[in-house]
């Protein structure tokens, strides 16, 4: 278990390597001087030249990648030409909003889409399982954007049961933070929670009718410990899987919610920095991205092997 | 009347008394009948063997026992457990019962234990459902019981998970978990099946053993005639869901009265035959469907001696003349006894 742990770490680390060499090369390979947009388009060649050695553009590129990474290993991600406020302090208050928000998304889909996945795999063919299928279709194919503006509609500016826009830190207020950020969560994680209901519902039949189950329920075990010490657990061996692999699609779901609900998030961040050709804070969020897939990678493979004993002994052979 | 019919079902001297069982399923075709009025009786501490080839309702009938089977399933006839009616039971009565009464061993050691749990979990499980253990208490039951059951150092492998152990084990697993509360009744579905033979010869002792000390009665079904020798103090020969034949083991070997049975025994291979130039002998034709026969004898298409007798009516389960109280029955009505041929008007 330590040993596959540690392999995993290593390979993770390598991969982040990767990314790193990957966002220093891309930035200069993008097309357009830096210095230039830095300087603005109008700028005499004595200015430029005197950006590009302030910003070290005139070094070597091997020079240009080691100062990059010692600034990097300083926790150091520059700043931002917009506001000229240090690109860490801006992450700082962005990235905490969409942490809560996709964690929360998470937590919402894992809850409703394995819930009803498993009541849709226990009740086949009764009501329950069209009920369920009817709703992870809708989960599917209606765009959550669509949904976020309907919510709005109706339920912040109609009925006026939640704020339409705007975020209070939890730290200030938990109560406000949670009114703020349900309805978001909940409409980021529908395309998800039908995705896992369908995922669950699936392996859950499959488990069902395994001699493993089969077993379990000759032994005279109740029901309940039937479906969920075993069937359930059987499942979700795919079912995290399956979560896993959605976060990405659940990070990039967020920088369209957090624009619809003007949620301060790093989705924001992410689309205001764009717009605004802000390069430090764009290496900034693509370094971020990456990193956070490659976390989340590391996290399934270790919630894997908590799950599944095989994958810890596959791991220790190899 | 020369004949006798097989005990009555209110006779509750028997552990495991089954009458006049029928299974059939729903299915998109139509109904499927799988077994058909099945008699049954398993006595304190016996191993009733239970042959027939693939397909032919072994295990439909033992998992009908305790309730196991599907829901499209139809089940009629009783199913007595020391005196208390199986089927139709509440699911609630049927959990207390499973596993702690009547407990079950299947064929497949690979797939039948779960692989997210330790094999000491899945032991103390059982423990922990009927008898209300702590865990912990359920662990070292657990460890107890693979001692009975032959696992080496089962100290250390009571943590251990089903695909760190070979097949052998696994099933050993099995059978520990199986009979964790003592269960009155084990049924041992081809519970060798899967196994090479040198293991075999270990379950099958540890089988015995459990029988020999704690009384265990077993009911245990194969296709192999070999280990119903072995093992085996009755046989009931099913055939297309019915039973056809039941004796006492060395009676059926020595003695096959439906035609079937001989021709099992003829297709089994032993060791003496093998030396000779004599082939396997295949019986030729195929198991039939068995909603095709309701009134006939169901082997009859593929039985030589068959008569118009053997296509209009169902032959019942009975004894031969002559020894009315002998335990020896068979569903044929041109029955081999003892070498030579009876017609049915003898009877
Ligand atoms: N769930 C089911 N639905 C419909 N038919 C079934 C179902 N389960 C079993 N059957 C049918 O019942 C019959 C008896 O099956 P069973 O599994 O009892 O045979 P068996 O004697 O145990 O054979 P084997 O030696 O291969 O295990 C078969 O024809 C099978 O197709
Ligand atoms: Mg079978």
């Amino acid at each position: 278990m330590g040993r596959y742990l540690l392999s995993r770490a290593w390979q993770s680390l390598l991969t982040l390597f990767a990314v790193v060499v990957l966002v220093f090369l891309g930035i200069r390979a993008l097309p357009g001087d830096p210095a230039r947009a830095l300087a603005g388009e109008d700028s005499s060649p004595s200015a430029l030249k005197a950006i590009r050695h302030e910003y070290g553009l005139d070094r070597p590129l091997p020079v240009q990648f080691w100062k990059y990474i010692e600034q990097l290993l300083h926790g150091n991600l520059g700043v931002s030409i917009n506001t000229g406020s240090s690109v860490d302090s801006m992450l700082a208050t962005a990235l905490p909003v969409t942490f809560e928000l996709t964690a929360l998304a998470m937590l919402i889909a894992s809850l409703i889409g394995i819930g009803t996945g498993v009541l849709a795999a226990v009740r086949r063919g009764k009501p329950v399982e069209w009920f369920a299928n009817g709703f992870a279709l809708i989960g599917l194919s209606v765009p959550h954007f669509w949904l976020g503006l309907l919510a709005i509609l109706y339920l912040s500016v109609g009925a006026g049961l939640f704020p339409a826009s705007g975020f209070v830190s939890i730290w200030s207020s938990p109560l406000d933070n949670l009114h703020h950020i349900i309805l978001p969560a909940v409409i980021l994680g529908t395309g998800l929670s039908a995705v896992l209901m369908r995922q669950t519902r699936s392996a859950m039949v499959d488990a069902l009718s395994a001699d493993y189950v089969r077993t379990a329920k000759a032994k005279g075990l109740p029901w309940r410990t039937v479906i969920t010490r075993h069937a359930l657990r059987n499942s979700l061996i795919v079912v995290v899987t399956v979560a896993g692999l959605q976060l990405g699609e659940l990070i990039s779901g967020a920088v369209v919610t957090e624009q619809i609900f003007s949620l301060p998030g790093f989705g924001k961040l992410t689309i205001d920095s764009v717009f605004r050709r802000d390069y430090p804070v764009i290496q900034a969020v693509v370094l971020v991205t990456a990193t956070a897939y490659i976390v989340i990678n590391f996290l399934v493979d270790l919630l894997y092997s908590v799950i599944d004993p095989r994958v810890r002994v596959a791991g220790k052979d190899s | 009347m020369t004949t006798t019919t097989s005990p009555p079902v209110t006779d509750t001297s028997h552990v495991l008394e089954v009458a006049d069982l029928s299974v059939s399923f729903r299915t998109e075709g139509g109904t499927v009948s799988a077994v058909d009025k099945v008699d049954l009786r398993l006595d304190a501490g016996e191993i009733v063997g239970i042959v027939g080839e693939s397909g032919c309702g072994k295990s439909v009938m033992a998992m009908a026992l305790a309730g196991l089977l599907p829901a499209s399933a139809h089940v009629t006839g009783s199913a007595r457990l020391d005196g208390s009616e199986l089927l139709g039971a509440k699911e609630s009565t049927l959990r207390r019962i499973r596993g702690r009464d009547i407990a079950y061993i299947f064929q497949e050691p690979m797939t039948s234990l779960n692989p997210v749990l330790t094999v000491g979990r899945q032991i103390g499980e059982v423990l922990q459902a009927h008898e209300q253990l702590s865990r912990a208490r359920a662990r070292t039951r657990a460890i107890e019981l693979m001692n009975l059951v032959g696992i080496p150092s089962a100290h250390e492998r009571v943590d251990t998970y089903p695909h760190q152990m070979s097949g052998g084990l696994r099933q050993r697993v099995v059978i520990a978990m199986a009979v964790a509360c003592g269960p009155k009744v084990l049924v041992a579905d081809e519970p060798t099946t899967a196994l090479d033979v040198t293991v075999q010869a270990g379950i099958l002792n540890v089988l015995r053993d459990l029988r020999n000390g704690l009384g265990t009665s077993i009911l245990f079904i194969t296709h192999d005639l070999g280990v119903i020798a072995d093992i085996a103090d009755r046989v009931v020969v099913m055939y297309a869901g019915r039973v056809v034949e039941s004796a006492p083991v060395q009676d059926l070997f020595d003695d096959p009265r439906h035609r079937y049975t001989a021709g099992l025994l003829q297709a089994s291979p032993k060791p003496d035959r093998y030396a000779g130039s004599d082939r396997l002998q295949e019986i030729p034709g195929l198991v039939p469907v068995l909603s095709t026969h309701p009134d006939a004898c169901t082997f009859a298409d593929r039985c030589a001696n068959a008569s118009a007798q053997c296509r209009t009516s169902e032959p019942p389960l009975v004894g031969y003349a002559g020894e009315p109280q002998g335990d020896h029955l068979a569903a044929c009505w041109h029955p081999n006894i003892s070498g030579h041929e009876e017609n049915a008007e003898e009877r």
